[in-house]
């Protein structure tokens, strides 16, 4: 399964959150999305947007200094 | 009434038989309704148009319904143009003042200039507002008018203060055509009164 991917490195609160909502628009349920970022900020954020808005945050890891999240559409 | 035992031990049973159902029933009332979220927007310099922007950007993007009340000084983030929205050391000593640019050792110097300094240069206020824009944009910050974009695209319901925009001589003109309504206290309140989450920026 192919995952549609957002790179969101070097953008700041809550830049990652607003262009992760809009990615998730273009996706289907059940599929994923990856997010890149760099805000450290966002581990806390993405977990929170997550679950506020009822997707599942698949995975949340860290190389180097760049955190990369992979959501699946549920709803 | 309570002089009735069978009455007495009915409440009883309905008062345990509560206890046990209610917080979930509450929960489930709960996870089904879509929070709300107001928020009074006061303040009109570059600084202070974060705060609402931001809050109700992304609450729009968690899914919350979202009102913005913009009033007094807060009127100028409907302004059409937001370039001209400023930042100002002057009086405010919760600012840092560090250079957006040169070696590292230059901008972690946090330049202290006395009030009375920056009250008599000229264009001081000019000066930290481009240097505050060099920074934002340095540091990956979203313009003030992305984030007014994203609360429009989010479906965030911005109100004008129709007696600010009278008392400031602005007319609905001035302000983008996304303000779809302008109103007073009494049309805000009770939206704020069904709302969750109620802030006063």
């Amino acid at each position: 399964m192919s995952a549609a991917v957002l790179d969101a490195k070097g953008l700041n609160c809550p830049l990652p959150i607003l262009k992760a909502k809009k990615a998730l628009q273009g996706v289907a349920p059940g599929e994923l999305l990856e997010v890149y970022a760099t805000d450290p900020g966002a581990v806390k954020d993405f977990e929170a947007f997550c679950r506020q808005t009822g997707n599942e945050l698949m995975a949340s890891t860290q190389e180097a200094n760049v955190f990369k999240f992979v959501i699946k559409r549920i709803k | 009434m309570g002089a009735n035992p069978d009455n007495a031990l009915l409440d009883d049973l309905i008062r345990r038989r509560l206890d046990e159902i209610l917080p979930q029933k509450l929960a489930e009332l709960r996870a089904q309704k879509t929070p709300a979220m107001t928020i009074i927007a006061t303040k009109g310099t570059l600084d202070w148009a974060y705060p609402p922007f931001i809050l109700a950007s992304t609450a729009a993007a968690l899914g919350w319904n979202v009102s913005v009340f913009f009033t007094f000084y807060g009127l100028n983030l409907l302004k059409k143009d937001l370039s001209d929205l400023k930042v100002s050391p002057l009086g405010n000593p919760g600012m840092p003042m560090k250079m957006p640019f040169g070696p590292e050792w230059f901008k972690h110097i946090n330049w202290n200039i006395p009030n009375a300094v920056q009250a008599v240069v000229p264009g001081f206020e000019t000066l930290a507002t481009t240097l505050m824009k060099q920074t934002i944009h340095n540091k990956g910050v979203a313009e003030v008018e992305e984030l007014r974009s994203a609360c429009v695209e989010g479906g965030v319901n911005l109100i004008g203060c129709q007696m600010t925009v009278d008392l400031f001589g602005f007319t609905h003109d001035d302000f983008i055509p996304e303000v779809k309504e302008y109103c007073g206290a009494a049309t805000f309140l009770p939206m704020a009164r069904d709302a969750d989450v109620s802030l006063f920026i």
